[in-house]
């Protein structure tokens, strides 16, 4: 991996309620990439992505952000940096009560005093960067998910970030409207010279799209490379995942007293 | 035994505890928005945008409302009074008992009902499809831009509807006392006149139902923000924005009351 | 829903809303004609003040000119005094006697200002010398009984 990296997350750790989520994280992402963090639901992905953004603070280890440590800043600061980023909500999170016109100008119209006609003219070209120029009349509520999903990544994009987070961007899509999805990430990454951090459990989909992988399980890292090491890989959890098999080192079933202690009458089960 | 005992006290500490906590909140909450009022204040539309859907949609069940309170004070009141041979005094009865409690009471149990809800499920429903994780991450405070206009919509129209409730239920009183019954229209309006003070009844009552908008959009968005982000979660938040601002309400009623009206 | 409709409805509720605050004010507090002008303060002493309260109204010739402001108990002559706000435009004779009346049999207690001739008026902070006390109306009962009895008792 060569050039200078955007976010930089050293021996990272962080835990909710005194319950550990992530572990000695060490990850890099470089500028222009596509980087995918990869795992299980619930194995800390999300956790990761608000952890650069801001919205979480690390209970050690540091996150650096084009050479600022996130959580160091205050609120002006952080402020600051996040209008230098954007990020795509799982289902889009668009604004119920505005149009997709209105939803894309959000932050044109809080960040800056541009008048109304380039306001306009801005919002046109990144619906037009989506494909839904034609759709800024309607209200969320008249979209389909691909379709939300595109609005909202149009307005990730409004105000040209620096890095770009997509948090499942691939969740609960049809296949046309996936690699409509998987296409723009990788296109809009190359067109505003951004990075990207793409969170996400659709291995096929995301390997076609990103530069390197992180695999994390449990809050830890277990495996990473690019798209063909981790095809290639024969690590035991990581060929599970990616080959999507039931059992593995990833057990079916949830942690559980010993089953024959549990059905057989006359025991305890408390205790 | 022992036990038991142990775990009760163990439930009851931490009941408490967890109560306290959520006030502090709820408190730290209040102050954080009122910090973060210079947008809403400022790019006033964005309030003028809530008032409409807090004071404007709230209208036709206030004015309804008051005009038959005030029906019905109007019959029950002259009812009572013709008793003791005084049913001219129905103006004052009808005016006082509007102006001094009915208004601002009802029209803020009304109002907690109709619009304090609609305040929680909206600001609970953004937080549960991330809408205001969304903001924040837009590097936009969701205090400032969802809650702060809402908190002051709620107290600008919560006085101007419980003074339409009043005039609404005087208007009911006097179709139904002097249209109605035929008490004289004269002394119905000048024995109302003569007993009902500017500073004494009618400010009150507007200072009534300015602290019952602070009270009842306070908890209203509280209970939006801090609302599990989930379909059970909102609908709790809901229901409890109902019971709290009501219950608050009362109580609050009759400490102002206490405050006001003592010994005069 | 657009901007301009959105506004308009907003006006209509605020002005309908003012609106109502103001004829709460006007046609049933009656702000107009109450103590908003200026006033002037008179005080007085009465030996019994019977159940004579604050903001009660000072009539004249049945028309209020004032309201009472205060009721303290003085320590030293063990009399009431009463503080009352007099409304400007109306100016009484130094001589003017202070009565407390009941309006009907059980209605509320108001003082009462019986014009005097005197050419020089009362003025503000002034004491009101002559004052007559509340009737109580025990008390008249029991003395007309006590009248009756003593009637009766010299007749025979």
């Amino acid at each position: 991996m060569s050039g200078e990296p955007l976010v930089e997350i050293r021996n990272l750790n962080f835990s909710y309620d005194g319950r550990p989520v992530l572990t000695g994280i060490n990850m890099v992402i470089p500028r222009g990439k596509v980087v995918a963090i990869m795992g299980q639901s619930g194995c800390g992905k999300t956790t990761t992505l608000r952890l650069i953004g801001g919205q979480l603070k690390p209970t050690s280890g540091h996150v650096k952000v084009a050479g600022q440590v996130v959580h160091d800043l205050d609120d002006d600061g952080l402020y600051r940096l996040r209008r230098r980023m954007g990020m795509l909500f799982q289902f889009g999170a668009l604004f119920t009560d505005m149009s997709v016109f209105d939803n894309v100008a959000f932050q044109l119209r809080e960040h800056t005093d541009l008048p109304e006609d380039l306001i306009r003219d801005l919002v046109m070209m990144k619906l037009h960067a989506v494909g839904l120029r034609g759709a800024h009349r309607l209200m969320p509520s008249e979209l389909s998910g691909g379709m939300a999903r595109r609005v909202a990544l149009a307005r990730a994009i409004a105000l040209d970030p620096m890095l770009i987070m997509y948090d499942e961007p691939f969740a609960g899509l049809d296949p046309i409207s996936l690699s409509i999805i998987g296409e723009l990430i990788r296109t809009l990454t190359q067109a505003l010279g951004a990075s990207s951090v793409v969170v996400t459990h659709d291995v096929q989909e995301s390997l076609k799209i990103v530069d390197y992988v992180y695999f994390v399980s449990a809050g830890r890292i277990v495996a990473e490379g690019t798209a063909e090491d981790i095809r290639r890989s024969d690590a035991p959890y990581v060929h599970q995942f990616v080959w999507g098999e039931a059992d593995g080192p990833v057990p079916f079933q949830y942690p559980a007293p010993a089953y024959a202690d549990q059905i057989l009458p006359g025991r305890a089960l408390h205790g | 035994m022992d036990n038991v005992i142990t775990r009760a006290l163990t439930n009851l500490g931490h009941r408490v505890t967890s109560r306290i906590r959520r006030l502090g909140f709820a408190s730290r909450f209040f102050a954080m928005t009122l910090v973060y009022s210079g947008t809403a204040l400022k790019r006033f539309n964005l309030t003028i945008r809530e008032i409409y859907f807090t004071g404007v949609l709230s209208l036709i069940i206030i004015l309804v409302s008051g005009l038959f309170v005030g029906m019905v004070l109007g019959l029950q009141g002259y009812d009572t009074l013709q008793r003791y041979g005084s049913s001219e005094a129905l103006g004052i009865l009808v005016a006082l008992s509007l102006v001094r409690e009915l208004g601002p009471v009802v029209a803020a149990l009304l109002f907690a009902s109709r619009a304090g809800s609609a305040i929680t499920a909206e600001i609970g429903l953004m937080k549960a499809t991330e809408q205001l994780s969304a903001m924040e991450m837009m590097a936009v405070n969701p205090i400032a831009r969802v809650v702060a206009p809402r908190f002051w919509a709620g107290i600008i129209s919560m006085p101007l509807l419980a003074a339409l409730f009043s005039a609404m239920g005087i208007f009911g009183g006097y179709l139904v006392g002097v249209q109605l019954i035929g008490v004289d229209e004269g002394s119905f309006w000048s024995q109302m006149q003569a007993s009902v003070d500017f500073r004494e009844d009618i400010v009150n009552g507007v200072i009534k139902s300015f602290v019952f908008g602070v009270v009842v959009t306070w908890i209203a968005v509280f209970e939006g923000y801090d609302s599990e982000p989930t379909a059970e979660g909102v609908s709790g938040a809901t229901t409890r924005t109902v019971v709290t601002s009501s219950l608050a309400i009362l109580a609050a009623d009759f400490v102002l009351t206490a405050f006001m009206f003592r010994g005069v | 829903m657009n901007r301009a409709a959105l506004d308009l409805w907003v006006g209509f509720f605020v002005a309908i809303g003012l609106a109502s605050l103001l004829f709460l004010a006007l046609k049933v507090g009656n702000l107009a004609s109450s103590s908003t002008g200026e006033t002037y303060r008179l005080m007085a002493e009465f030996d019994n003040i019977g159940g004579l309260k604050v903001r009660a109204p000072v009539k004249s010739a049945g028309v209020v000119v004032g309201r009472v402001s205060e009721i303290r108990f003085d320590q030293e002559s063990y009399r009431a005094v009463v503080s009352m706000q007099l409304d400007q435009r109306y100016k009484f004779p130094r001589d003017t006697i202070l009565t407390i009346n009941t309006s009907g049999l059980l209605g509320e207690q108001y003082i009462g200002f019986e014009v005097g001739g005197d050419t020089a008026v009362l003025k503000d902070g002034e004491k009101v010398k002559k004052t007559q006390s509340a009737v109580v109306l025990e008390k008249l009962i029991s003395q007309f009984m006590f009248n009756k009895a003593a009637e009766d008792g010299g007749k025979k």
